[in-house]
């Protein structure tokens, strides 16, 4: 009951991890992290393939339990599987052939997970249209899934994500296998997603310029550490070095970042590599 | 050919064909064409079991597809490229042979249960039918919205909630019982063709998941009732006729789809401007993992 | 020592002229489909192998239909299939599954018509049996020297091409670059595969020769890493089965229930299937010795539509 939708207040906690370590098959797979996320806010979950924002999303959606630590939705523990989180993955299973228009993937996220087949009913395709509104994606409403455009079916899974009215929505690489254009028209709908109906968004990516001009916040990991917190703060050659161990030189290139790995790989400490020297919940 | 026991076999052949057309089209949209393959085999081996210690050979049938169903339900994804499925599969066939290689009926039984048979339809096995019939019907419509779900983008469904494990094995199950009603009527060869090609030419004509289900089902139902009034009239086997028309109604869609997209350029039927292929599914492994 | 003898050979399977034939080709035909076998399943082509069998079916039905040797009608669409797959490309994108399904079911309902029409043309009802579940005992010596042209012939084809063939598995493009034609390569590898199915066919029939043919390399590959090693390990399972299982199908003559004897092809069928449980196991054990870096990975070998090979070369990802 915890996780009905209520009208998001801006700002608000929607998420927290506080000190979750997950260890997998004899393996740490994440240590010690922590972030929150609230609403309103466009956050991004950035580290090479491997660091653990997978990991990090299935926790979130409880379908892995940490180890040690806790994930606090609302306030509240995290319940598993909730309509109230939205998800949009990597890459889908569909084939060219699926007769299903973009309005109907979309209308499945409003009520898939119901018994039973859908009634048409005006206010059922109502909703579906203001949700393709707001993603942009009237003009191929009617077009087979299979026809779209990476960046098409990218909005279709949004507004999919979007139409069960989540608090927060999780979107894995969203802009791993788009052009330029596309990738800027996500970003932007994502940040206009966010603000106008206050959800807390969390997007990953394994590299963080895109998402640049947008994000509010930052979770940054590698090796299944990870530091949060605003963009200025997290992404500086101390608090990334001590994350990854070794030393990282963090260039600024116009108004990119560059995260370069250093010469000199072994320079530390055995103290600076027990303590742990990440900041976090810096917001 | 309306007439007498005739009206047996034609409402036993109608209610195959409509069942078979609506789990076809799940079958197909969740990607599961080798369960079209597989269950009807090894429902071929407890069908032949079935007649030689006397049982029902739709019991036989049922129990075997059962199992075989939920088998590969427990195995996953996994089980389907196994060595092991696959040879466990020619094994059912070779059981199959085997137990009615100790009837008295070996030649004639071993061909109606793999290639159908339109005679010989028992009221009782009208009254199966029916009910097999009517539970998988039910089961379609109660469970069509997650089903369709977990069919077409399971890792959502999964953050949602929905059991797409359970689902699975729902839908295995009601495979299992399709495959029983049709095996007789069919035979276990050639089920896989009306299961697959009556939606797979489906989709090729419509955008829309209803219209293609019912579209699956019509070309499902044309098919059966060619095959079982030509097999009437020429004595040929039933499963030649569902082979035939199931490759000619999937080709013609496929022919269909690609004459369409040469007179259409670049224009889909929407009037919609293809901007490009599908990049999102093909760039990542199919459950998501970077290549 | 003589009873025991007695009762695991019966009296008259050493003089018997069709255990001695059934033998020799059964023998030759199983050596032939595991060698090739090897190479099907690792080259992950084990679809194929399973539709060319199908094909056969028509053919073989065919055959009969028109009073022909069953064996040149398996030979003659295991080739055309063979050709049609090499046309259409080897490549297996998801649809592709489903409409090679289809076209064959439309193989086996026309088989289904074949086998219909020449049955009631000739009035014999065996050759459905026949066809589909092989004819082991019934193989005429004077086919000897056939069966033996044509094992041999697919023998060299990958004895010739052994180094190529396992190249352009790892990786058709390091293969081209290195100057292997890799699509002549491939051609001559479904060929040689058509032949292998198509022997297979007469021996232990159209719908499951795909056993003999990944069967025993599978279980070879559970067994081995080295190719070499693979191939000589599934020559061994290959006659194994097929021998003991002649044995037992001589033997089962005078079984219940019906003291008709067992069909050879399940014999076979099902000792192929305990091999490579055996095999399987076998594998896991020695993998839980050598400790948990070494557990095969999910996709080990055996994988029978995708990539087979076990951890030489790595995985090239699932397909």
């Amino acid at each position: 009951m915890t996780d009905t939708f209520r009208p998001g207040v801006r700002d608000e906690e929607i998420l927290s991890l506080e000190g979750v370590s997950l260890w997998l098959s004899g393996r740490e797979i994440l240590h010690d992290v922590g972030f929150s996320l609230h609403a309103g806010e466009l956050t991004g979950l950035i580290g090479s393939n491997g660091a653990g924002k997978t990991t990090i999303f299935r926790v979130i959606l409880g379908l892995e339990t940490p180890s040690a630590g806790k994930v606090l939705f609302a306030g509240h523990p995290r319940q598993r599987r909730s309509k109230s989180i939205g998800y949009v993955p990597q890459s889908t299973g569909l084939d060219a052939d699926v007769p299903l228009r973009a309005r109907d993937l979309v209308a499945l996220g409003l009520d898939g997970d119901r018994f039973g087949i859908p009634l048409p009913s005006r206010s059922r395709r109502q909703l579906v249209d203001e949700m393709l509104e707001a993603v942009d994606a009237q003009g191929f409403a009617d077009a087979r899934v299979g026809k779209l455009s990476g960046g098409e079916l990218q909005r279709t899974l949004i507004a999919h994500a979007l139409i069960a009215k989540p608090r927060l929505l999780l979107l894995d690489e969203p802009l791993a296998n788009l052009d330029i254009r596309s990738e800027q028209e996500v970003v932007g709908l994502l940040a206009k997603i966010a603000k106008a109906h206050a959800i807390a968004v969390l997007i990953s990516a394994h590299e963080m310029n895109p998402l640049l001009p947008v994000m509010d916040r930052v979770v940054y990991v590698a090796s299944g550490r990870a530091a949060s917190g605003p963009t200025e703060e997290v992404v500086r050659e101390d608090v990334l070095s001590a994350l990854y161990g070794h030393h990282v030189d963090v260039l600024h290139v116009h108004d990119r970042i560059l995260v370069v790995a250093g010469k000199d790989e072994t320079h530390h400490t055995e103290l600076e590599r027990t303590h742990t020297v990440v900041p976090r919940g810096l917001g | 050919m309306f007439s007498g026991f005739m009206v047996n076999a034609w409402i036993v052949a109608t209610m195959v064909a409509v069942v078979a057309g609506i789990i076809g089209f799940f079958t197909v949209l969740r990607g599961s064409a080798f369960v079209a393959h597989a269950v009807p085999q090894a429902g071929f081996a407890g069908a032949a079991g079935a007649s030689l210690i006397g049982v029902s050979t739709l019991a036989g049938l049922g129990t075997f597809a059962a199992i075989s169903a939920l088998s590969i339900g427990f195995l996953g994804k996994r089980g389907r490229h196994d060595a092991v499925t696959a040879l466990a599969l020619v094994f059912m066939l070779g059981l199959g042979a085997l137990f009615l290689s100790w009837s008295e009926e070996y030649a004639s039984a071993i061909y109606a249960l793999l290639f159908g048979e339109v005679l010989g339809v028992s009221s009782n096995q009208v009254l199966a039918t029916a009910a097999l019939g009517v539970v998988c019907i039910a089961a379609v419509v109660i469970l069509y919205r997650p089903l369709l779900l977990t069919s077409v983008v399971p890792e959502m469904a999964e953050a949602r909630g929905v059991r797409t494990h359970r689902m699975e094995l729902c839908f295995l199950v009601v495979v299992a019982l399709v495959t029983t009603m049709s095996v007789p009527v069919v035979g276990a060869l050639l089920m896989f063709s009306l299961m697959v090609g009556a939606p797979g030419a489906a989709r090729s004509f419509t955008d829309k998941p209803l219209s293609a289900l019912s579209l699956s089902v019509g070309i499902s139902v044309a098919i059966v009732w060619t095959a079982i009034a030509a097999s009437y009239e020429t004595d040929w086997p039933v499963g030649f006729f569902v082979g035939v028309l199931g490759a000619v109604f999937f080709i013609a869609g496929r022919g269909w789809v690609a004459w369409r997209r040469s007179a259409a350029g670049r224009v889909d039927s929407t009037g919609h401007l293809a901007t490009g292929p599908m990049q999102l599914a093909t760039a990542t492994g199919m459950n998501g993992e970077p290549t | 020592m003589d009873a025991i003898l007695t009762s695991i050979f019966e009296p008259g399977f050493f003089t018997s002229e069709p255990v001695r034939v059934a033998v020799v080709v059964g023998g030759a035909v199983s050596l032939v489909s595991a060698v090739v076998g090897v190479f099907t399943v690792i080259r992950g082509q084990s679809f194929a192998g399973h539709s060319l069998g199908d094909l056969g079916t028509t053919g073989g039905a065919g055959a009969f239909l028109v009073g022909a040797n069953p064996l040149w009608g398996f030979v003659t669409f295991a080739i055309i299939g063979a050709g049609a797959m090499e046309l259409f490309g080897a490549r297996r994108p998801r649809g592709r599954d489903m409409a090679t399904g289809i076209v064959l079911g439309a193989g086996l309902g026309i088989a289904a018509l074949f086998l219909y029409l020449g049955t009631t043309q000739s009035n014999t009802t065996g050759a459905t049996i026949t066809i589909l579940f092989g004819s082991m005992f019934v193989i005429r010596a004077s086919m000897i020297p056939v069966f033996a042209l044509l094992s041999v012939l697919a023998l060299a084809v990958v004895a010739l091409l052994y180094r190529p063939l396992l190249l352009s598995a790892v990786s058709q493009d390091i293969a081209s670059a290195r100057g292997v034609p890799v699509r002549v390569v491939g051609a001559l590898h479904l060929l040689a595969m058509a032949v292998a199915v198509s022997l297979s066919c007469v021996t232990i029939g159209a719908i499951l020769s795909t056993a003999v043919l990944i069967g025993p390399a599978a279980a070879a590959l559970r067994l081995t890493k080295r190719p070499g090693l693979a191939i000589a390990w599934a020559a061994v399972i290959g006659l194994a089965v097929t021998w003991l299982g002649i044995l037992l199908a001589y033997d089962s003559y005078y079984w219940p229930p019906a003291g008709r004897g067992w069909p050879v092809s399940f014999f076979v069928v099902a000792l192929i299937l305990v091999v490579y449980l055996l095999a399987d196991l076998a594998n896991g054990q020695k993998a839980r010795r050598a400790g948990p870096r070494a557990i095969a990975s999910d996709k080990g070998p055996g994988v029978v539509a995708g990539r087979a090979w076990p951890s030489w070369p790595p995985e090239p990802g699932a397909e």
